[in-house]
This record gives C-alpha cells, sequence and structure tokens, in this order.
C-alpha cells in the first residue's frame, strides 16, 4: 500500500524503571489503511497505542501521529485522532443527542456545525426514535455503533479503536466492521486491536508485538504464508507462545 | 439425576422492566462440560448468579446437586465453585493467602486438595508472595480457579474465564478445563467467543435472556438448514456489497479471508454460475467458491434472524 504516511514511528521506546514495556518499534501506517495491531496479553500494545496518541511521553525513538511529533505536540495530536474503547465509549446518563454534542464541543466545533451533523449522523444511524433517550437504555450493539460514529464525529485524520467489538454479538460486529470500512473509505485511517482473529483478516495489515518488540508486520495473506498457517489463528499462536512475558 | 437443573427460570430488573432472563430450562449431567455460548447482555451472568445462590429468580425451578437454588442455598454453596467474570479475589492478599482465605473458608486446606489444582497452581508458584492486583490476566485467571477448585467443588461455575484474554492462553484454559472434566467436575462455563462452542460437549446458544438452541456442537452444526459457501475475490469489502445485490442471495456474512453466503433455492445449479457471472461483470477478480462446513457462529447468526 502506498500512499501518505499519518503515523510514522523509529524505533520508539517505552521503559518503566528497569522494564521495557515497548522496545524500539518502528513502522509506518499509511491514510485510509486498516492498520491491525495485535499482540499477546502483556506484549505491550496499550502503552505503544498510549505513546500514539499523545498519553504518554516516549522514552525515546521517534514518531509523528498525522505529522504531529509525540513530545512536543500532543495535544494537536489528540485533537487529530479519534479514540474508542470497549470499555469506556459514552456517558450512560447523557441522552444519545447530549453525547454527540458534549463530543463535538470537546473537539472544539462550532454550534453549527454540531447541529448539522448530528441531525445527519443520527438519520444515518437510524436512531431518530433515541435521539433524546439515555445511552443506558441502548442495547450494546447500537451503543458501540454510536460510539464509534462519535469517535469520528470530529472528522479526525486517525481512529484508534481498543478492543471496540469485545463481547459483541456476531451480527453487530460485523455491522461495525461496514463502519470501519466505510471511514477508511473516507480516508479515515484506522489503528484497531482485537482478540478476534477473522478480523485480523479485515486489515489491510497486521503487526504483532510479541514482548515489547514487533515480531512481524504484513498483510495477512504475506504472514499466512510466512508462517505456512491456514489462518491467523495459527499465526498468532506461532508468534505468541514463544513470548516471554506474561500481561 | 442431572447436577444442574433450570426449569422456566426468568429473572427480570427495574420492577419487571428488563427481563434479563426469559422462561430459560436447561440442564447439565453429572461430569458434563457445558457451554453457555452468546454475547454481553444476553443473561449468562444472571444465570450463574442464580444457580450459586447470589441472585434470586423472579420465577421458575432450578437445583444444583439435587439442592433447590432457593431454599437450600447453604448446601448449594458448599458444593459449588465461582469463578465470576469480575476478578473478585482480595488484590491486598498475596497468591498464597488469596488461596489459603478460600481454603480456610471452606474448612479445608491447600494441602488437602494440592493434587486437584497441582497442575494450574505450578504456573504462578513462582509469584505466590506477589499481591494478587500485581498479577497479570493470565495469572490471575489461574488463580482464581484454584481459588474456585480449593474445596473440592462437585459443580465449577466459570463465567466468562477467557474474556479479553489472548489466544494462547485461552487454548492453554481450555485444556485445564478438559483435564478438570477427566476428573469428574461438572462444569458450566460461559463465554461470547464462538470458537470455543466447539470444545464443549453441548452447548446452549442465548440471546436477549432466551436460549435459541440447546445441542451437542456437532450436532447444531448438522441442523444449519442451508448449503454454505466461502466465496472471496480481491476486494473483499465490495464484494461483500455487491454479492448482497444479487437476486437470490439469502445470506451474505464475512467470515475471516473468506465471506460466507447461502442461497434462497440452492437447488437450482445456475444459481453459482449466475453469481459468478455477476460478479465478473462487476469486475471482481480471482473469485473463489466452495462449499463450506457451518462454524457454530453462523448457526448463531442464522439463529438471531
Amino acid at each position: 500500500m502506498d500512499g501518505k504516511v499519518v503515523i510514522a514511528t523509529d524505533k520508539l521506546t517505552k521503559r518503566f524503571g528497569d522494564f521495557t514495556a515497548v522496545n524500539e518499534i518502528t513502522f509506518n501506517v499509511f491514510e485510509g489503511e486498516i492498520f491491525g495491531f495485535l499482540g499477546a496479553n502483556g506484549a505491550g500494545k496499550t502503552t505503544a497505542m498510549r505513546m500514539l496518541c499523545g498519553l504518554s511521553i516516549p522514552t525515546s525513538g521517534k514518531a509523528t501521529i498525522a505529522g504531529f511529533d509525540v513530545y512536543k505536540q500532543t495535544e494537536k495530536i489528540k485533537r487529530n485522532i479519534g479514540y474508542m474503547s470497549q470499555k469506556f465509549s459514552l456517558y450512560e446518563d447523557l441522552t444519545v443527542l447530549e453525547n454527540i454534542r458534549f463530543y463535538g464541543g470537546i473537539y472544539g466545533m462550532t454550534n453549527s456545525k454540531i447541529k448539522s451533523k448530528s441531525d445527519e449522523l443520527i438519520a444515518k444511524l437510524g436512531l431518530e426514535k433515541e435521539a433524546k433517550k439515555l445511552v443506558k437504555s441502548l442495547p450494546l450493539g447500537w451503543k458501540q455503533k454510536l460510539a464509534f460514529s462519535v469517535a469520528i464525529f470530529h472528522e479526525p485524520k486517525i481512529v484508534f479503536l481498543d478492543e471496540p467489538t469485545g463481547g459483541v454479538d456476531p451480527v453487530t460486529r460485523r455491522q461495525f466492521w461496514d463502519l470501519i470500512y466505510a471511514a477508511a473509505d473516507q480516508g479515515i485511517t484506522v489503528f484497531v486491536t482485537t482478540h478476534y482473529m477473522d478480523e485480523a483478516e479485515y486489515c489491510n495489515r497486521i503487526s504483532m508485538m510479541v514482548d515489547g518488540s514487533i515480531a512481524a508486520l504484513d498483510t495477512p495473506s504475506v504472514l499466512k504464508k510466512q508462517f505456512a498457517a491456514q489462518t491467523m489463528d495459527e499465526v498468532f499462536y506461532e508468534l505468541a507462545r514463544g513470548a516471554k512475558r506474561g500481561e | 439425576m442431572a447436577d444442574v437443573i433450570l426449569q422456566n427460570i426468568t429473572k427480570t430488573y427495574n420492577k419487571g422492566e428488563t427481563i434479563a432472563v426469559k422462561d430459560v430450562s436447561f440442564s447439565v449431567e453429572k461430569g458434563e462440560l457445558f457451554g453457555l455460548i452468546g454475547p454481553d447482555g444476553a443473561g449468562k451472568t444472571s444465570i450463574f448468579r442464580m444457580l450459586t445462590t447470589l441472585l434470586l429468580p423472579d420465577g421458575g425451578n432450578g437445583s444444583v446437586c439435587g439442592f433447590d437454588i432457593v431454599k437450600d442455598y447453604k448446601a448449594i454453596r458448599e458444593m459449588v465453585g465461582y469463578m465470576p467474570g469480575r476478578f473478585s479475589l482480595y488484590q491486598d492478599l498475596t497468591v498464597e493467602e488469596n488461596l489459603s482465605f478460600f481454603a480456610t473458608v471452606f474448612k479445608t486446606t491447600i494441602e488437602e486438595n494440592y493434587d486437584l489444582i497441582r497442575d494450574i497452581y505450578i504456573q504462578i508458584e513462582p509469584f505466590k508472595n506477589r499481591r494478587a492486583g500485581k498479577l497479570s490476566g493470565g495469572m490471575k485467571q489461574k488463580l482464581a480457579l484454584c481459588c474456585a477448585l480449593i474445596h473440592r467443588p462437585i459443580v465449577l461455575f466459570l463465567d466468562e474465564p477467557t474474556t479479553g484474554v489472548d489466544t494462547v492462553s485461552r487454548k492453554e484454559f481450555w485444556e485445564m478445563l478438559k483435564r478438570l472434566k477427566s476428573l469428574g467436575i461438572t462444569i458450566l462455563v460461559s463465554t461470547p467467543y464462538m470458537d470455543e462452542a466447539m470444545l464443549c460437549e453441548r452447548i446452549a446458544l442465548i440471546q436477549n435472556g432466551e436460549i435459541m438452541s440447546i445441542n451437542t456442537p456437532q450436532k447444531i452444526i448438522s441442523e444449519y438448514p442451508k448449503k454454505l459457501y466461502a466465496i472471496k475475490s480481491k476486494n473483499m469489502s465490495h464484494l461483500l456489497q455487491d454479492i448482497r445485490q444479487f437476486d437470490g442471495i439469502e445470506s451474505c456474512n464475512s467470515f475471516g479471508e473468506n465471506h460466507h453466503i447461502s442461497f434462497n433455492d440452492d437447488n437450482e445449479l445456475e444459481i453459482q454460475q449466475k453469481l459468478i457471472a455477476f460478479l465478473r461483470a462487476k469486475n471482481h477478480q480471482q473469485i473463489e467458491l466452495k462449499p463450506v462446513t457451518p462454524t457454530i457462529e453462523d448457526c448463531f447468526i442464522k439463529l438471531m434472524n
């Protein structure tokens, strides 16, 4: 895949005391790409993602996110990315509309823009009847879809998704990926972690972290060839079972 | 008599407004490894909490080891091991202190039942002086299983033991369950991972508080009502959209590197050729279509519709 680089890291490293959580990772992610960021529990994924989101300052190495430096321009990074995780996504005690307005406001969108875009979003998701209901009254699947839409509401360059589909039913899980494809088609870069290996197949490229390093990085089909595996599950198993450290 | 029996069990919350479990009936035989398979919010945890006497059902009857889940709660608590979905051990106690605490509560000792937990415990023993809160996810899971086993329960209830755990640890965990089963322990385990269904002897597929199907995984698969095909081409996301436009397609869902599709009328031989011609006209390249055995996830999706 060619094109504009939106995430570039060069020997990016994070140490906590004498423990190296992330060890010299180097990779590029391109505009509009769906990039799967996989690894065993404790491989360093969360720490790496926190650095890429501007939430944690690296110990050494370089990285730019949407052109901004992870040491000096963390606030600019935060404005240009979206983030969603399974654990935290929306405010349960706010309505659908209030959540959208709240996020739009935080990202500095104008009131008129928020108004027009939220009408559009609610129509797109078919949530007209639920717009004034509390988020906690929505089924989980709808919450996840809404959370994703809210994460890209301010039209970020990159959206980070941390296990977005954990525990979601198989139909909703697939609808969620339809949304991911649609976002990528619009040029939003998608950086996603998952424990579902079938979802690894839906990514353009995959990186696999083992013990703080990137042990493999390529398209799913090349990785399967490389490891003489039938499925991504086998690739993952081959790489991760050699891991020395737990979480 | 089956070790676990549920008859028309119902559970509601918010004064009846939220129906969590709706008229659920199934039983788990002595020594069986039974899986409750369904997404978050399906009602799995409510079922576990009623069977372990931590919640009262609104309606229906249930028994564990022949004891009533409402009246005989004291007897049941002696006989079951429960590993809740959320890590519930004492974070400020060490590995060894947690284990010895649970042994003492059940009036036994680690030594007395060590044979049962040995294979699992030796993996975390090097960290026995570490506080439970400081353990990794995989190690917490192993310690919780040891604590649930230390009083030699007759029935083991495991609520989503593998959620959020990577593939390697998940495989190890299921190996442990197989061994516990071989020791005669009855196991009811829940999971949102459909692939784990194949590792159970029998499963119940559950969605929105209702059981959609109960059987062996093999039987559920053999009862899939349609012929299923796997299809792929160079551009998978466009392929999905285009197939959905094709007249005569009943279902089309992505499954890893393929899409799984079924036709409205699978006796019509030309339909496959028609589909391929249709896709070629839409500029799809390297189209491959072949029959495929359904997975439990295919069955789950079919039952949801």
